[in-house]
């Protein structure tokens, strides 16, 4: 076997040395009955190119992104991931170290890490960012609970514009509690959670862009929360809209808490991505996850290490802020190598042309018969309402091998009166043929 | 006359009548190594003997501290915040954690004294 | 003949005095803030009109403040920060219980075909069949390898899983009218993560002594039990590196007790293809993708932590989970009217681990996989046999699994902590092992060599390993004290990192 080192000779040889017959013995403690005794039915040792055939075999069932036109979003996006990046994050020294236990030979990664948390604290426009969470559904997780242990209060505002899936990835974690409040899904992003905040609440949670592509005034609710001692949790789930509309951090936001994926990250099915965490200083014992902060060594040399590691699971044990016990750390680099190569105008230009995109598309379908847009505001992403059902026109679009969107009845099963509508994204990928494709298909699966 | 006492798990307190101040003993500064952070409570919280009222962390260890009798808080020391360090270098003055008023001061006398402590850390 | 003097010199001569500490090779690297700019950008895009903003009112004012890199400067900016790293390529990587194994690079490379890397989550079901497909047979190799019923596929790491396995059981004891049950047995010797979870569902937190020989007391669990227990949480085998002999006494008395058994599959790499976690009577157990199935750390993740359940849990798995009808794979992606416990990330977990977790299976072949955990033990009981004359073990007189396990013992009245022997180490040119865990023993030695190191690496390390003790011994404390020397860096100011915390780069004044 091609990853296995040792030949029979030298096995016996160990074997000798540690004085058993075979490695059997080794096994010795586990009793006779627990142990398997007939090989198992799977498939035997396979070269490289067999494994490969397999692989591409599956590969093969799947409709790419680059295969025709693709406008699906929803907390996930198709944007180019520069050449560098991919070549980068595959250098031994990268993908084959593990957690910075020994920071003498992991500044590597610490520095990277301390560069990571301070692009996401000026992406965000909050005071510290922590070197990163799974993704972003269980960082909002987490920013709730860390608002609780703030506020030392239970209840928590959900808006209705949160991606349902984050909501309920919330509704999991918080299964046994009533403290958490969720409003209704709200297709046109005018509810108005900032009458419901009272004494009793920890935080309101929103996101923004919403899942239905509104821009939500942040600073309204800021006001609003902070004049009754709760917090604004702000969820971002397209990192690259902040290139362009305000950092919630400049409108009073307490935690903001996003999905990294569109930056240096693949779509990839839904996975590995990169949440992102970021808040207020005085709030930095309270904030879960691993951080990374600057000293010095013993001679003086300015280093980093990973630090506040009292809040976390090996040492506080049941105490601790999380039971979380890693970072996204690949997808973290690939965030943070990517996000430096575009600086500040590269990352401003690709918002705009996203933007433009997305105007562009939203556009064109407004022109389709039976199609409106809802949006009056939005990023790269918005709602349209047909005058049928949704999800049949995207499954037929996408027979025809164009991607329109997601219908929002996949994710809202339950709410009825939302199944006409189907969120679409355009990002630097989207071109004017893409459009002008599924204008024509649409308009004629809609006549 | 204040006098001082201390609970087996190292807290002291130093009383007169029924106000008293609160920290850890010199002995659990030593042993703790270097303090990096002082988690202290609300001002106006009563603890009842043997509540958690605060916790003592290291860089590698965090340490709950105890209540050695009930109190109410009256004061918190806040220099503490920028500067934990002070319990490591005067944990028996200024790196005390809290001031209290104490409900029950005969509770005192269930305490070890300087002399017993000695013994109990020798 | 022509004189031809333009030559340069090739002796040695004048270059023979003063060590060699290679650091013309590891220049220290300033911030990305220190040397981008951000009138500097590595990308190429058009700059485009906006006719028609729809932004409303949320324009970005705020200054962005991030620095841009070329391509050359970005080059060389991450190539020479990941020179100051050690890596699992580079060396030996003892970190007991991380299960350190080489990466593959055919599953890199089967990651990244687009038929993966370019599919989104949410296209309709019938265009990422292929992508369903990969989760499908991922989870019948872990459910054939621990002889279970279900796998919950979603869980982004092993905490996760965790958090994963311990919900559902909540989850059936709530269905079975059994939710006054709130104790939850766990081992002294349990990983951190285990007691934070528990904690986290509100569970209260029982810790059972170990036995002299480091194995879980079946008497005191015996003991623990009773009505109010909901679960125990077991790691086997366990962080002494040992097996749990009596594992199925324990699980048939947590059973009778009407309570679950969770296992922490972290050391699943001991006995994956030798015995079943099923057949031991458990529960729930997570499988670390990034420890047994060779997807890469990453320098601290990203990982995945797949679930697998028994059928008493089985209907209690969350959603997505991929459900056949006959030809087609379907994705369950609602809790709505059944007993799932609902749904723990958005999407459907580490597809990209998958990818590479399905990958190395196949390589590996089941008789493979059985191969790999047979090596891993050797490899460690190699080891143990070769530092056990020095080293001491407080668990020594039996073999152990896949990990060996040293006290600080053999450095008594040397004045050189475990601390400093592992930063001793470093100067060796290899990782350390993992310190301090588990929490069991005195200044706690965790190795762990995994399968991937030859009999040439070992004895090697072996080498060092003794040569090291044996200067300890010697006296030569200093060279432990001051250790590391030969890094890129000295030993770092945790305590000031700690005391005044700076989380980001600040621009100087």
């Amino acid at each position: 076997m091609r990853y296995l080192p040792h030949s029979e000779a030298d096995r016996a040889k160990m074997l000798a040395t540690i004085g058993v017959k075979s490695t059997q013995e080794l096994f010795d403690v586990i009793p006779d009955a627990l142990k398997i005794k007939e090989p198992l039915d799977l498939p035997a040792t396979s070269p490289e190119y067999a494994v490969e055939a397999h692989m591409q075999a599956l590969a093969g069932k799947n409709h790419t992104g680059g295969d025709g036109p693709f406008f699906v979003g929803a907390g996930a996006y198709r944007h180019h991931v520069p050449a560098s990046v991919d070549h980068l994050i595959q250098r031994s020294e990268w993908l084959t170290a593990y957690t910075p236990y020994q920071p003498e030979i992991s500044q590597g990664t610490l520095q990277m890490l301390f560069e990571f948390q301070t692009q996401v604290a000026h992406l965000t426009g909050m005071e510290v960012a922590n070197a990163s969470m799974y993704d972003g559904s269980t960082a909002a997780a987490e920013a709730i609970l860390m608002a609780r242990r703030i506020t030392r209060r239970q209840k928590i505002i959900v808006s209705g514009g949160l991606h349902p899936q984050y909501r309920d990835v919330l509704k999991t974690y918080l299964t046994r509690d009533e403290g958490l409040v969720c409003r209704p899904p709200n297709r046109q992003g005018t509810a108005r959670i900032i009458d419901e905040v009272d004494e009793t609440v920890a935080a309101i949670l929103v996101q923004t862009p919403d899942f239905f592509g509104h821009l939500h005034d942040i600073e309204a609710l800021a006001n609003a929360a902070h004049e009754k001692g709760a917090l604004l949790i702000v969820v971002v789930t397209e990192i690259l809209a902040l290139g362009i509309i305000e950092a919630p951090g400049a409108f009073g936001a307490d935690i903001v808490v996003g999905e990294g994926q569109s930056l240096g990250n693949p779509l990839g099915f839904g996975g590995p991505y990169v949440g992102l965490m970021a808040t207020r200083q005085k709030f930095i014992r309270q904030m879960p996850g691993r951080l990374c902060g600057e000293t010095l060594d013993a001679q003086g040399k300015r280093g980093f290490v990973l630090t506040l590691s009292t809040r976390e699971q090996h040492i506080r044990r049941e105490k601790a802020t999380s039971n979380i016990c890693t970072n996204a750390g690949l997808c973290a680099l690939a965030f943070s190598i990517h996000l430096s190569l575009l600086g500040e105008l590269g990352l401003k230009k690709l918002a705009r042309i996203n933007h433009a995109n997305a105007c562009k598309l939203a556009d064109a379908l407004e022109n389709v018969p039976g199609v409106s847009v809802l949006n009056k505001t939005f990023f790269n992403e918005f709602t349209i309402r047909l005058n049928t059902r949704a999800a049949p026109v995207v499954q037929a679009l996408a027979d025809r091998g164009i991607m329109a969107g997601v219908p929002v009845s996949r994710l809202l099963p339950d709410e009825g009166e939302l199944s006409d509508l189907i969120v679409l994204a355009a990002t630097e990928l989207t071109s004017d043929e893409d459009i002008a494709a599924l204008v024509s298909t649409l308009t004629e699966e809609l006549s | 006359m204040s006098k001082t006492v201390y609970t087996e798990d190292h807290e002291y307190i130093s009383a007169q009548e029924s106000a008293a101040t609160i920290g850890i003993s010199n002995y659990a500064q030593e042993q703790l190594g270097d303090i990096v952070y002082v988690e202290l409570p609300q001002v106006g919280t009563s603890f009842k003997k043997g509540d958690e009222i605060a916790v003592v962390e290291s860089v590698k260890a965090a340490s709950e501290i105890y209540a050695p009798a009930d109190f109410t808080v009256t004061e918190i020391n806040s220099a503490l915040e920028a500067d934990p360090a002070q319990v490591n270098t005067d944990a028996m003055g200024a790196g005390w954690l809290m001031k209290g008023t104490l409900a029950n001061p005969a509770q005192l006398d269930e305490l070890m004294d300087e002399t017993a402590y000695a013994a109990h850390i020798a | 003949m022509s004189m031809n003097q333009q030559g340069r010199p090739t002796g040695i001569e004048n270059s023979t005095n003063g060590s060699c500490e290679g650091a013309a090779l590891l220049p220290m690297e300033p911030l990305l803030f220190e040397i981008g700019a951000t009138d500097h950008s590595g990308v190429d895009l058009p700059d485009v009109e906006l006719n028609s903003s729809r932004l409303g009112a949320y324009e970005r004012q705020s200054p962005l403040d991030l620095p841009g890199l070329t391509e050359p400067e970005a080059m060389r900016h991450y190539v020479r920060l990941s020179r100051l790293n050690y890596s699992i390529d580079a060396g030996l990587y003892p970190l007991g219980s991380c299960t350190m194994k080489h990466n593959p690079r055919l599953n890199e490379k089967m990651a990244r075909l687009p038929g993966f890397a370019d599919v989104h989550p949410l296209q309709p079901v019938s265009s990422v069949q292929g992508a369903i497909g990969v989760i499908s047979e991922l989870g019948e190799w872990l459910m054939a390898l621990t002889n279970t019923s279900a796998v919950a596929m979603s869980p982004k790491a092993g905490a996760h899983g965790e958090l994963c396995g311990m919900m559902a059981i909540h989850a059936a004891h709530t269905a079975n009218g059994q939710a006054h049950r709130t104790i939850v047995l766990v081992p002294e010797s349990a990983h951190g993560t285990n007691p934070a979870t528990a904690a986290f569902l509100g569970y209260k937190v029982k810790p059972i002594p170990a036995n002299s020989d480091g194995t879980v007391d079946v008497r005191a669990v015996e003991e623990a039990l009773s009505s109010d227990v909901a679960a125990i949480m077991l790691t086997n085998p366990n962080t002494c590196g040992l097996f749990e002999p009596d594992v199925k006494k324990i699980a048939d008395a947590v059973h009778k007790a009407g309570a679950y058994f969770y296992c922490d599959g972290a050391n699943f790499n001991a006995i994956m293809g030798v015995a079943r976690p099923g057949d031991l009577g458990i529960d729930a157990m997570h499988i670390n993708l990034h420890k047994t199935f060779s997807t890469p750390h990453g320098g601290g993740g990203p990982g995945a932590g797949p679930v697998v359940l028994s059928q008493a849990l089985a209907p209690f798995a969350p959603v997505p989970f991929v459900r056949k009808n006959g030809q087609e794979l379907e994705l369950v992606e609602h809790a709505q009217g059944s007993q799932s416990l609902g749904r723990l990330t958005a999407f459907h977990g580490q597809m990209g681990m998958f990818t590479r977790a399905l990958t190395y299976m196949l390589s590996h072949g089941g008789d493979g996989l059985t191969q790999a955990a047979n090596d891993a033990v050797l490899n460690a009981n190699y080891l143990k046999t070769r530092l056990e004359t020095v080293f001491s073990m407080p668990f020594g007189a039996q073999h152990c699994m896949h990990e060996v396990l040293c006290d600080d013992d053999f450095l008594k009245g040397t004045g050189v902590t475990t601390l400093d022997f592992a930063k001793a180490m470093i100067d060796e040119g290899y990782h350390p092992m993992t310190m301090y865990f588990p929490l069991v023993v005195h200044g706690a030695m965790l190795i762990e060599p995994t399968e991937s190191e030859s009999l040439k690496a070992l004895d090697a390390f072996a080498d060092t390993m003794l040569e090291l003790a044996g200067a300890a011994k010697a006296g030569e404390r200093e060279r432990f004290t001051s250790a590391p020397r030969k890094a890129p860096m000295r030993r770092l100011d945790e305590t000031g990192a700690a005391r005044s915390p700076k989380l980001k780069w600040v621009k100087p004044d």
